[in-house]
């Protein structure tokens, strides 16, 4: 089975004043075309910053990233990233600022035609009536629409999402979920999301990947969430597989998240 | 409401007053001495400071200049809306020139740490450096342009002295960029060009327009040292002319209008600035 996303033995090192600081190391990936992986650990334990040399925005210390049969290098629009922050500029408008990436992209089409992919992806995320609005007349919940309409838009290899909806409220975040999933499965996006929302995890990926603390963060366990989809959040709340499957990642995060595996004879991976 | 009015209008009226009243308490006083007959022999000055004029005479000798603004009696005697006139196009060109120069300036020192390293203990070097300083170094400098060589130096003075403030708030605000948004032209793989246009001049447009209200300051501080030592006819020129001219009443009367000139070039950047911060 050919992986589309390949990541092998990666390191990142950063330089401190008291000496360099590993801070992810043999971190080993594969995605498979269409997948949707997310990534959970604690804060900090070095899951964006995984995310971030998957982008080409951080240099690769150790390691090799291969996409599509290509090592990635440096940056470019075919990684769709939504941040955390959804990081609209805030001198243009919601369309400007899908439109800034959708010139770069599609810089043979015409002008009218660019004009209708931006229009069409801001409609598929609900900001039909408000895409001339600028970011700081828009709530959180409708910046993140943009900054996902913007990743889409440029119909990218695949989807890397930064904890996406850390900063919104439970409601606001459910809505923008199935934002996600709908766009996610119209397009069959290969997508890796790092999150710290267990439920957000089940409900939206086919596989959760575990990473242990940092420093020296690396895979801890992986396990594997087949609910059918399309997944709707009521029929997960009424399966029973689904609290054994929190359970077991909440279980992951409270006890061995701490642990390397190997060194205390943890499985290195478990079947759900 | 009332308490509002109070604050912007009332006290600072009070505090004027109370500045007057004391210039007017320690300015001389014109007194005729007469001999037993009544007919005047002398006429002299008593007071603490004799020689400072005092409010009233002041206020009636600077009258003319008030009441025909734009009045042209001579090379030196115009009202004084003209002269204000005549420094401001010379600040204008000469603040033109210093955001021309600034800004790129600014930029560079901003992206490059190497430009930086390169250039900024010179800048700090020449930065304090007076207008009064620079232009007898632009008079020589201009010294073969023939008669406008007084004009070239103002300029030169202007434009260097105000420049400053451009160049290291522009510099400042092109390191604060923020990361989040470079990474999204990095990840867009814009251009140069387009990194510049449509990320970096937006993000870094608040910090440039304090260093343009900065700057027009300081360029207008330095039109009057260069009008002093040029004789050019203008509000600095006409205070310099005036001291010669031994009328000083009018030395007051420039310095109060370079200072309300000053004051409104002030509030005007400051609503522009304003805009821009807002839209941003």
């Amino acid at each position: 089975m050919s992986k589309f996303l390949e990541i092998t033995q990666l390191v990142k090192t950063f330089p401190t004043p008291k000496g360099p600081l590993t801070v992810v190391r043999d971190f080993d990936l594969g995605l498979k075309k269409g997948e949707f992986i997310t990534v959970i650990g604690h804060s900090g334990c070095g899951k964006s910053t995984v995310l971030s040399m998957i982008a080409g925005l951080s240099d690769v210390t150790g390691g090799v990233i291969v996409l599509a049969g290509k090592e990635v290098t440096n940056a470019g629009p075919d990684r769709g990233v939504v941040f955390q922050a959804p990081c609209l500029l805030p001198w243009f408008t919601a369309f400007e600022n899908v439109m800034l990436g959708i010139d770069q992209v599609y810089y043979t089409a015409s002008k009218l035609e660019r004009t209708q992919i931006a229009e069409y992806y801001l409609s598929l995320v609900g900001l039909a009536d408000s895409m001339h609005k600028r970011p700081g007349e828009l709530s959180q919940g409708m910046r993140q629409r943009c900054g996902i309409a913007r990743a889409f838009a440029l119909s990218p290899k695949m989807l890397l999402l930064d904890e996406p909806f850390g900063m919104l409220d439970s409601l606001t975040k459910f809505e923008l979920q199935d934002v996600l999933l709908n766009l996610w499965q119209r397009d069959q996006k290969t997508a890796l999301m790092v999150t710290h929302d267990v439920d957000e995890a089940l409900y939206l990926s086919d596989r959760v990947v575990m990473m242990t603390d940092g420093p020296e963060a690396t895979v801890g366990d992986i396990l594997e969430v087949k609910f059918p989809r399309p997944r709707t959040r009521r029929q997960l709340l009424e399966d029973p597989e689904y609290y054994r499957l929190r359970e077991y990642l909440i279980h992951f995060l409270n006890e061995r998240s701490h642990h390397r595996p190997g060194k205390n004879g943890q499985p290195a991976l478990a079947h759900a | 409401m009332n308490k509002f009015k109070f604050d912007w209008l009332i006290l600072p009226l009070v505090g004027v007053l109370i500045v007057l009243s004391v210039w007017h308490g320690v300015a001389g006083k014109k007194i005729f001495v007469t001999d037993a007959a009544g007919a005047i022999i002398e006429e002299k000055r008593i007071g603490l400071i004799p020689d400072l004029p005092n409010v009233v005479e002041t206020w009636t000798s600077s009258l003319p200049y008030i009441k025909e603004p734009f009045a042209k009696r001579g090379e030196m005697d115009q009202g004084i809306l003209r002269f204000t006139w005549y420094s401001l196009v010379l600040v204008a060109q000469g603040y033109a020139i210093a955001l021309i120069i600034g800004v790129p300036l600014g930029f560079f020192l901003g992206l490059s740490p190497t430009f930086t390293k390169m250039f900024d203990p010179l800048i700090q070097v020449l930065r304090p450096v007076s207008p009064l300083a620079w232009l007898p170094l632009g008079l020589v400098l201009f010294m073969r342009a023939g008669p406008e060589a007084g004009t070239y130096a103002a300029l030169f003075t202007i434009a260097l002295c105000g420049m400053w403030p451009t160049v290291l708030n522009t510099a400042v605000g092109v390191r604060a960029v923020p990361q989040d948004y470079l990474n999204v032209g990095r990840v867009l793989k814009l251009s140069r060009w387009k990194m510049l246009t449509k990320i970096l001049i937006p993000a870094t447009l608040p910090y440039m327009f304090t260093g343009f209200r900065l700057s027009l300051g300081i360029s207008w501080l330095a039109i009057v040292a260069a009008e002093m030592l040029t004789g050019r006819p203008g509000a600095g020129g006409f205070l310099w002319q005036e001291y010669n001219a031994l009328i000083y009443e009018h030395i007051i009367f420039s310095i109060l209008t370079i200072g309300l000139v000053g004051l409104i070039l002030d509030r005007l950047m400051s609503l522009v600035e304003a805009r821009f911060k807002a839209t941003s």
